[in-house]
């Protein structure tokens, strides 16, 4: 294979309309997408030799640890830097994000998500930022449950596969309610545990999941989403029922 | 000064926040500037842990001692009473992160555990699996967000700093900036600004860090008067995935948990770091690792199959242990190569990682421009001539706690707050950005920016990292200046107005060649090897002449440099430094 062919949904602007525009980039063993538009930027012609922009995109890391580089690849939503060219059909199709409105080209904006964890405590209060002494011990089995919560990269692709996601819906998305739980887990963490339950009974909250179950296949950290939404949904019957004995 | 202390933040790191929790926690107002949302800052991609003397497994382990290994790692190069509040403040920062949420491994106990690192005999390297970086980065990108909710702290999310305003009195009065996405400049005063805006290892082309690593900001402001230190200091990872987008990093702690180092020698495996340094065998620090490694390949030319590469193993150590504690390299390595470590050792070679030298500080993150403090990687303090492994996390939330309440310190005793600054300084400073920007846009001639960055990358990577000899070094400085001619003749690949990415490549990259010529200049200058600069032409540390920080001034013809600020010895004198015995 010589070179690599790319079809990218471009749009020049959030209030423009989107057009396609085709690519040929010298291939090499071993590269990802980021690597193609990054050639891209280096030359930017089209497949035909047309003089055209570098096309625009978020990357950060390269290692799919920051959750940059979210983006629909053949399809499907993950990130572009772990999709290796070697493994994907030609001509390789890149399109933004539906869920998020686009700023240009293959850039989104994911401020939603951001908000969402505002909405459920998405932190542990502490008293201060100077030094109390230890912390209180945590079971090592619980903390390997949590740390699988703790990768959460608000990538977005969790919320690219929901159906119960999109811009008429207040709905949190998955990653929030696997926060909310991890939150919960955390000994500190867990004094607040009423407060989010009491976010996630409340509007776009955990009732918006429609167990579709798409989020946990797409995590690219394979993070157990349905496992904390399962056990919220739990949570939340019991501190509903407590509620009422009070 | 009655009003609220206005502070700004360049920077979202583990160093940029720690610096504006601190700030805000003593009721100052807050702005944070950061080209990614914070959560995506660099910070995520450190894997192996972070540095306390918690002394918990047993093994006499003090903060006397995680002192001595700093200082000695660092070649002796650092101040020594930095170190000493660096190492001390060391137990209080890990409790703070465990009570924040850091989900850090437990012990049976439930205690926070601690693996070993390099350089060290003593188990003091706290850490989340193989991405400590991401759980401490999350840690204070989640108390921010409990700010923000409080209206107490602003973020400018996608926001590039573009320069620093400066009154006639040579005071740093606040920064302007540019949105990513709009391209609108502003400018934002402050009373003091803090930056934190991590290390310039992209200059080299190929790293282990984020894209936007690039020291544009720090050398904007050095070329505004901020003097630098020691940039020859430029730290080699010896375990990177070779890659042509980015070296990806397999962590020190790989190494740490029992992975060993090899190659095929005489039709077997060699060992080559546990025979040539017994006492620490394959986890002696970087710049000796990285060395050896490169003794081995390129000199001795004994790389797998013929390759830049050598093996770090991991095949024998139980499976278990490997998901717990280094599942996240596990990840990256079959994400990326395509193989199981688990299965078959992987494939590594050195590359460049961290930037020990950066902008000069005083005790208290001061920069030389009054008004101007800097913190974490692109400060130049803790690491001397070359980083232990963990130490960097710490250096990095350790000095934002240090910044934030002395920025607080130094504002409250100016005479005129950040409200009295005319608003006409602050025009004149956004005018002069925006034309920046014009005549960027307006770049038009024969040559391909994209291109001669790449050449630069090459030149530095190839002259100017493991090995160095002054003959290509300077050839390399010719390059540069050449290069830099050349690319006031090049083209802009985007003249549009929205969200153009191709603007801020053309202004970091010109500040790049003014970079790239600290590093070689700096390390032509230094007559000696020490630490990560190894110059066969003078192999031997020279204490007499050398134990002095390379002080960086900018001028129009290029860096300016100072000797006189010796490096400050208080209980650790300097001995030979090795690492084939224990010290």
């Amino acid at each position: 294979m010589d070179e690599i062919r790319l079809k990218i949904k471009r749009q020049d602007g959030p209030n423009e309309l989107p057009y396609w525009e085709e690519f040929a980039v010298p291939y090499r063993a071993g590269m990802n997408v980021v690597m193609c538009l990054q050639a891209i930027a280096d030359n930017p012609v089209t497949s035909e030799m047309l003089p055209t922009t570098p096309v625009v995109w978020e990357c950060s890391c390269l290692e799919e640890v920051c959750g940059s580089c979210t983006m629909i690849v053949n399809g499907k939503v993950r990130q572009s830097c772990s999709a290796l060219i070697d493994q994907l059909n030609q001509p390789i199709t890149l399109e933004p994000m539906t869920k998020f409105p686009v700023v240009r080209d293959l850039r989104v904006d994911r401020t939603k998500m951001f908000e969402s964890l505002k909405k459920i405590g998405g932190w542990v209060t502490v008293d201060g930022y100077f030094d109390l002494g230890p912390g209180p011990r945590m079971a090592a089995d619980n903390q390997q449950k949590a740390y699988h919560f703790s990768r959460c990269m608000v990538c977005g692709c969790c919320c690219e596969a929901c159906p119960q996601y999109n811009n008429r819906s207040p709905f949190v998305g998955a990653f929030t309610i696997g926060q909310a739980f991890m939150f919960n887990m955390h000994p500190i963490g867990g004094l607040e545990k009423g407060k989010r339950i009491d976010a996630l009974m409340g509007v776009g909250g955990i009732a918006d999941c429609g167990n579709a179950q798409n989020c946990e296949k797409v995590c690219p950290k394979n993070i157990p989403l349905t496992e904390a939404i399962a056990r919220l949904g739990w949570d939340t019957t019991i501190h509903m029922i407590r509620k009422f004995f009070r | 000064m009655s009003q609220k202390v206005k502070i700004i933040v360049v920077g979202g790191g583990l160093s940029g926040l720690m610096s504006a929790l601190k700030a805000a926690e003593k009721g100052a107002e807050v702005s944070i500037f950061s080209v990614v949302p914070v959560r995506r800052s660099h910070s995520v991609c450190a894997q192996g842990g972070i540095n306390a003397a918690l002394n918990t497994k047993g093994e006499g382990d003090s903060i006397d001692a995680h002192i001595y290994d700093t200082v000695y790692g660092g070649d002796f190069l650092a101040h020594q009473s930095v170190v000493k509040r660096l190492c001390s403040a060391a137990p209080g920062i890990i409790w703070m992160f465990d009570r924040m949420g850091v989900m850090f491994n437990r012990t049976k106990e439930g205690l926070l555990d601690l693996r070993l690192f390099g350089g060290v005999k003593k188990r003091r390297t706290c850490f989340s699996g193989a991405t400590t970086g991401q759980q401490l980065m999350y840690a204070l990108d989640e108390q921010i967000r409990r700010h923000e909710a409080q209206n107490l702290v602003k973020k400018y999310e996608n926001w590039e700093f573009a320069s620093l305003v400066i009154d006639n009195e040579g005071v740093c009065r606040g920064i302007t900036a540019i949105d990513r996405d709009t391209m609108e400049v502003a400018a934002f005063p402050a009373d003091a600004v803090i930056m934190c805006t991590g290390g310039f290892n992209h200059v080299f082309g190929t790293c282990t860090n984020s894209t936007h690593c690039t020291g544009y900001a720090a050398t904007e402001v050095y070329k505004r008067g901020a003097c630098f230190a020691n940039p020859e200091f430029v730290q080699f990872h010896p375990t990177a995935i070779p890659g042509t987008d980015k070296a990806r990093l397999i962590s020190e702690a790989a190494r740490g948990e029992g992975g060993r180092i090899w190659v095929i020698k005489d039709g077997k495996p060699w060992y080559f770091l546990e025979e040539w340094y017994p006492a620490y065998g394959n986890t002696v620090p970087r710049d000796i690792a990285a060395r050896a490694i490169w003794k081995v390949v390129k000199d001795m030319k004994l790389g797998i199959n013929g390759e830049d590469v050598v093996y770090l193993d991991l095949t024998h150590l139980d499976h278990e242990a490997l998901a717990e504690r280094l599942e996240g390299i596990l990840e990256i390595y079959e994400k990326f190569v395509g193989d199981d470590p688990r299965k078959v050792p992987m494939k590594v070679f050195p590359a460049v990682h961290y930037s020990m030298g950066g902008l000069w500080v005083d005790f208290n993150h001061h920069s030389s421009i009054p008004g101007l403090m800097a913190a974490g990687e692109c400060d130049y303090q803790y690491h001397g001539a070359n980083r232990l492994g963990a130490n960097s996390l710490l250096s990095a939330v350790h000095s934002g706690m240090v910044a934030g309440p002395a920025a607080i310190e130094y504002a409250k005793g100016l005479k005129k707050g950040a409200d009295a600054i005319p608003s006409s300084l602050l025009d004149e400073e956004k005018g002069r950005q925006e034309d920046i920007n014009k005549q960027n846009i307006a770049m038009d001639g024969p040559e391909n920016a994209h291109l001669l960055k790449k050449e630069l990358s090459k030149w530095l990577t190839e002259n100017a990292t493991i090995v160095r000899h002054n003959k290509t070094l300077k050839e390399t400085d010719d390059k540069i200046r050449e290069l830099a001619l050349r690319f006031e003749r090049s083209k802009i690949h985007d003249t549009g107005g929205f969200a153009n990415d191709e603007v801020f490549f053309m202004r970091t990259l010109r500040n790049q060649f003014d970079l790239a010529r600290m590093i070689v200049l700096g390390a032509i200058n230094r007559e000696e090897s020490r630490g990560s600069h190894y110059k066969p032409e003078t192999p031997n540390r020279d204490d007499e002449k050398w134990l002095c920080v390379t002080r960086t001034s900018y001028t129009p013809d290029g860096p300016k440099f100072d000797y006189s600020e010796k490096v400050e010895i208080l209980d650790i004198k300097p001995v030979a430094r090795r690492y084939d015995v224990a010290h």
